[in-house]
């Protein structure tokens, strides 16, 4: 548990893109069903490492994500285990039906890596910048959403996916520059189950990928100023954790969701339809107010886009505030 | 089979698809009728699969991109054994096992899901290349329609089975010429198929999609080192005498009953 009063953002010394790679390294190593694709961005996800170590299972499909994913699925079929990256836009967007049909409606095996999530996308700017994916895959029944927040989660999950026999649509949102260190190595991660990272009685913070750093940051600030905030990893969007969720309520009476995606079908939405349904508090949501990505530097856009632990402690004063 | 019990199960299948249009009175017969002898050839002689076994990994595998061409795919899998003929009377009916569409969680013998046009062939590429690398000698055939060749992801599908040289991969084209709203030509041209899969690094051959012997020859012509093709030159609707006069309007019709039962009395005739 993290005091928030002591909080320092830390660094691990690699970054998630690295974890990734090694790990899907490490399981291909004992399991001759994982294959990797992926879409003329194997320079930007990291893999090269595993293109040169499994030529014959790593799959270079061109800048084609539709046939990639469709790809995906058919060697799903054939009882391989198949990992598909390109950016978040690409694999969910633009290939989206394929996901759709060719994936979880026809009840396959895929797990899709999509890199880049929001402000991340940065100086690729505004046509790469999926404030919308998880929006979009979310509505989708059977499929599995995560975004981790460090390289520990990704590995962990990674692993769990590769190795574990877990089966069905599973998208990976990852911040692949991204070397936040949030958890130390060994730390338990189980998908749909969320992790408090702080504790606190007056509000609750929950938070994912690149959010969580600022919402634990926010808690500092908080916590100088007398108010204590719960700050939860919520790494699964769905399906949420409705337990925790309504525990949150039960306990905090206010929540903050914080997010680098569009308000209207993420993050926020997920934990509203669990609260409004069974344990009405009040909400403030952070993240982008339902427009277009731009180019710029994160720092900027974290600050265009109201994404700062600074616009975390304001959101939750008014939580506060309109408490019952 | 030889040739004339192939064609003879091509006729069976025709008259099977008929009988499973009995129930719901309308559905996608055109698309249906142009495919049986190509599925007569493929699951009468070439297709190493079992009835009793759907899901054995070293089978051959055949995904039919034209989901909704369905019904004749259903016909041949019930004549070879696949589910009980009295499953015929679920088509399209809520709560069966024989949706408008192909569906791999519905129906016995069904290798993959499709309807939603231009995504088979990449499923079928990727199967191929799973089988490959399984060191599988299994081969997998994929069905497309000559309209859904307007679907772009087709393309990229053709270009990944050659960039892989999936020379176990076998492409038909159901060339019937006519898509939903009208002849192909006037709708989206294809130009000239044939020369565009061989630029593209395929082995094409183009017959008589209606003539057993020719679609076995060609099937054997195009397996070798490059994925092949075989353009099925057909027409819509094939032996049934209502639909084909319905061109080009018969991808999707309404019918009695006893339309279908003089078709399946000529058929037997």
């Amino acid at each position: 548990m993290i005091n928030p009063i002591e909080y320092k953002p830390l660094q691990s010394t690699k970054l998630m893109r690295e974890a990734y790679c090694e790990t899907l390294i490490s399981a291909a190593e004992k399991d001759e069903r994982i294959v990797v694709l992926d879409a003329d961005l194997i320079g930007s996800s990291g893999m090269k490492p595993f293109f040169k170590k499994f030529p014959e299972r790593a799959i270079q499909c061109g800048i084609a994500e539709a046939n990639m994913l469709g790809v995906a699925a058919g060697l799903s079929l054939t009882g391989k285990i198949p990992f598909a990256h390109s950016f978040a836009p690409f694999v969910t967007r633009r290939a989206c039906d394929q996901l759709f049909v060719s994936g979880a409606y026809a009840k396959l095996n895929i797990r899709v890596l999509g890199s880049d999530p929001g402000i991340t996308a940065a100086y690729n700017g505004g046509t790469h910048m999926p404030f919308e994916d998880m929006a979009i895959l979310r509505a989708i029944p059977d499929i599995t959403l995560l975004e981790p927040c460090d390289p520990t989660a990704v590995s962990e999950l990674t692993r769990q996916l590769a190795e574990d026999g877990l089966y069905g649509i599973y998208y990976i949102r990852m911040a692949r520059k991204n070397s936040a260190a949030i958890y130390t190595e060994g730390e338990k991660f189980t998908i749909g189950k969320g992790k408090i990272l702080s504790e606190g009685n007056d509000v609750t913070l929950f938070a994912s990928g690149i959010m969580v750093t600022e919402a634990l940051s926010a808690a500092a600030i908080l916590a100088s100023e007398g108010i204590s905030a719960r700050v939860v990893d919520l790494f699964t969007w769905k399906p949420a954790d409705a337990e925790l969720i309504k525990e949150s309520a039960a306990k905090t009476r206010a929540f903050v969701t914080c997010e680098n995606h569009n308000i209207y079908g993420g993050l926020g939405s997920a934990i509203a339809e669990v609260t409004a349904r069974n344990c009405p508090v009040p909400i403030e949501f952070v993240g982008v107010e339902d427009r277009f990505g731009q180019v710029g530097q994160e720092s900027y856009l974290r600050g265009e886009y109201a994404l700062t632990a600074e616009h975390i402690v304001s959101a939750a004063k008014k939580a506060i505030a309109r408490k019952a | 089979m030889n040739s004339q019990q192939l064609k003879e199960f091509a006729r069976d299948i025709r008259v099977t698809t008929l009988e499973a249009f009995k129930t719901p009175l309308f559905g996608h017969i055109g698309g249906a009728m142009s495919i049986c002898d190509v599925l007569a050839v493929l699951y009468g002689s070439v297709m190493r699969c079992d009835p009793k076994n759907p899901q054995w990994a070293e089978r051959d595998k055949l995904v039919l991109s034209k989901g909704h061409a369905g019904p004749a795919l259903y016909a041949a899998l019930c004549l070879k054994g696949y589910f009980p003929r009295e499953m015929l009377t679920e088509l399209n009916q809520g709560g069966g096992h024989l949706p408008s569409h192909v569906d791999r969680t519905k129906t016995p013998g069904i290798d993959m899901t499709a309807g939603s046009l231009g995504q088979g062939l990449s499923a079928a590429c990727g199967i191929a290349l799973g089988d490959r690398l399984s060191g599988f000698d299994s081969r997998t055939y994929c069905i497309v329609g000559d309209g859904e060749l307007n679907e772009g992801q087709n393309w990229e599908a053709i270009m990944f089975a050659a960039q892989y040289k999936l020379g176990n991969l076998t492409l038909f084209v159901d060339n019937n010429k006519i898509q939903l709203d009208g002849y192909t030509n006037d709708v989206m041209s294809l130009g000239n198929l044939k020369q565009k899969l061989e630029a593209s690094g395929w082995s094409v051959v183009q017959i008589d999609g209606h003539d057993v012997a020719a679609i076995s020859d060609a099937i054997k012509a195009t397996s070798g080192q490059l994925p092949g093709a075989v353009i099925l030159d057909t027409v819509k609707g094939k032996g049934v005498d209502f639909v084909e006069a319905a061109a080009p309007n018969n991808h999707h019709l309404t019918f009695t009953l006893a339309q279908l039962d003089d078709a399946i009395a000529a058929l037997n005739a």
